[in-house]
């Protein structure tokens, strides 16, 4: 549905994007994950035929953007970061406006209510956009995307300056958007991109450093499995314990987190699993184990070590399948 | 383009600017032709050309947001993503802005009908007078469009179209100093206001037409340019 090949955009020396390439097929939901300024937007512009590429290409449902702009627009409906939203007009007004810009050719008013319902901006059709809540107007934002119902919906942080409700609400609204169209988002959120969608391209410095689902970057990036430990013991005795059993390689004490309660993160070799051994040997000394959960690395870790540069970023590539 | 004039054009209506720039013409146009009603001096010339300068004042309130308003509240993007070419884009706002200025002229129609009830009319010099006024303004609007399309405030556009708008309208009045004739004969070319007073005078002249037309033309074609060139910054 979407081509991009090595594409990139330069502002005098500085390279806001840097020879990435991709492709997005039908019906996928694609999320680009990425600190400020890391080129998410300027790629997004590219294909929407905003900003023109220094080199490279980028074609949508089969039409490039810059040969044939008119017939790939069509089939882009596209939310910038700040919606495009005239202060002075009436949602109506609006809509019907971005509808004949669109040239769209479904049903005035049955398309514009359809559209209106599934946004649930109904309630607010005849008032004046500037005096809607920010929450309303990122949702005519989103509407105005979806007129002439294109195949392929382009949001740039939609959920950005919302309020926790509302952030649900826009989430829950593009998973459903994502049944029936090709969705590319951008976040610097994580728990937006974990949430909604099912791939991820972490981009930073004008590059893609990873590619995949959210499990998948979440695994490739955990070399072993941990886990977290909590005892009622003497710190130094229980990790002496923990050290000693077979499987485990190495015990980091994490500090008194409850009363009388220490923590500590035990890293296990791969394949092991010490939980029954662990404990079992902790209940024969009358240490009780308060809590023992698995130290799974968070989107947040992995974007952390993806983006600081610490680690050696191609080790971890996810390759695109082809 | 059709929805891009559609919205243009009403926009000036749901602003006070539409209504501005019509209030005044009225108010002007007005206390001429009562004037000459007065005196019983059925020149409709008169009321075109006594305030003329006005339009160079008034056409930047017409033209000033037409671009750097889109720029600030960013909804160019909405505009540049649509299934729209430039040329229709810049095109649309033209018009509509052409067609509120030509609104404000329409009232000239009620007085030269008022005079023609009482005395016989010059019909032609006064179809001069309106196709010489809206050329000129067409020129003018062009300008206005372009500066507007080069900044983001409209405050800033305004001012500088008010300025190269006053310039071009009356650049034989700085002539009196300059001694170089080519200087004189090259600013007198451009000046509008010879080549705007010949159609006031009811002299429909192909060569002042094709020049307002001309200008018009390479603004338009600049504006789209620069526009252009905003995807490549």
């Amino acid at each position: 549905m979407i081509e991009v090949k090595n594409l990139t955009k330069r502002y005098s020396a500085h390279k806001a994007v840097d020879n990435i390439s991709f492709s997005i097929k039908k019906g996928e939901i694609v999320g680009f994950l990425g600190p400020n300024g890391a080129g998410k937007s300027t790629t997004m512009n590219i294909i929407t035929g905003y900003l023109s590429a220094t080199d490279g290409s980028v074609s949508v449902a089969g039409f490039d953007i810059l040969e044939n702009p008119d017939e790939a627009k069509r089939h882009i409906g596209y939310l910038p970061e700040i919606p495009p939203l005239y202060a002075d007009m009436t949602v109506k007004e609006y809509l019907n406006f971005m509808y004949d810009l669109k040239k769209a050719k479904l049903p005035r008013t049955a398309h514009i209510k359809e559209i209106c319902n599934l946004v649930k901006i109904g309630d607010v059709f005849n008032r004046v956009i500037k005096n809607l809540s920010k929450g309303y107007q990122q949702r005519v934002g989103i509407a105005q995307a979806l007129i002439g119902n294109p195949e392929v919906l382009i949001l740039d942080e939609p959920t950005v300056g919302l309020d926790p409700r509302q952030i649900i609400d826009i989430r829950k609204l593009i998973v459903h958007l994502g049944r029936n169209h090709t969705v590319i988002l951008s976040s610097h959120i994580l728990s937006d991109v974990q949430a909604i969608c099912e791939r991820i391209l972490v981009i930073n410095k004008g590059e893609i450093i990873a590619d995949g689902s959210p499990d998948q970057l979440a695994r490739s990036l955990s070399t072993d499995t941990s886990l977290r430990v909590r005892v009622n013991g003497p710190e130094h005795d229980v990790q002496k314990l923990l050290g000693a059993i077979p499987g485990v390689t190495k015990v980091t004490p994490m500090g008194k987190k409850e009363q009388a309660a220490y923590e500590y993160v035990v890293e296990v070799a791969e394949g092991a699993d010490v939980r029954a051994d662990l404990s079992k040997r902790l209940a024969e000394r009358n240490w009780p184990v308060i809590m023992l959960a698995s130290h799974e690395m968070s989107l947040e870790d992995v974007f952390i070590r993806l983006t600081d540069g610490t680690t050696e970023n191609s080790q971890f590539k996810v390759k695109e399948e082809i | 383009m059709s929805a891009i004039y559609k919205r243009e054009l009403k926009s000036y209506f749901t602003s006070p600017l539409g209504y501005i720039v019509m209030v005044v013409y009225l108010a002007l146009y007005g206390y001429v032709f009562s004037m000459l009603y007065a005196v019983g001096a059925p020149e409709i010339s008169m009321v075109f050309s006594s305030f003329s300068f006005i339009t160079a004042f008034l056409i930047p309130v017409l033209t000033m947001r037409l671009f750097s308003e889109e720029r600030r509240q960013k909804t160019d993007r909405a505009l540049m993503t649509a299934p729209v070419s430039l040329t229709g884009i810049v095109m649309g706002k033209y018009l509509a802005a052409l067609t509120v200025f030509g609104l404000s002229q329409a009232v000239t129609l009620i007085y030269q009908t008022i005079f023609a009830f009482n005395v016989t009319v010059d019909w032609v010099g006064y179809l001069s007078c309106l196709v010489g006024t809206m050329l000129m303004a067409a020129a003018l609007i062009a300008v206005g469009l372009f500066i507007s399309s080069l900044t983001d405030s409209q405050i800033v556009a305004a001012v500088i179209s008010i300025a190269v708008s006053v310039m071009l309208f009356s650049l034989d009045g700085f002539l009196s100093g300059v001694k170089a004739e080519w200087i004189v004969k090259a600013l007198q070319w451009i000046s509008f206001q010879g080549r705007y007073y010949t159609f006031i005078e009811g002299l429909f002249d192909i060569a002042n037409t094709v020049y307002f037309i001309s200008f018009s033309a390479v603004f338009l074609f600049l504006t789209v340019r620069v526009q252009e060139s905003k995807r490549w910054a």
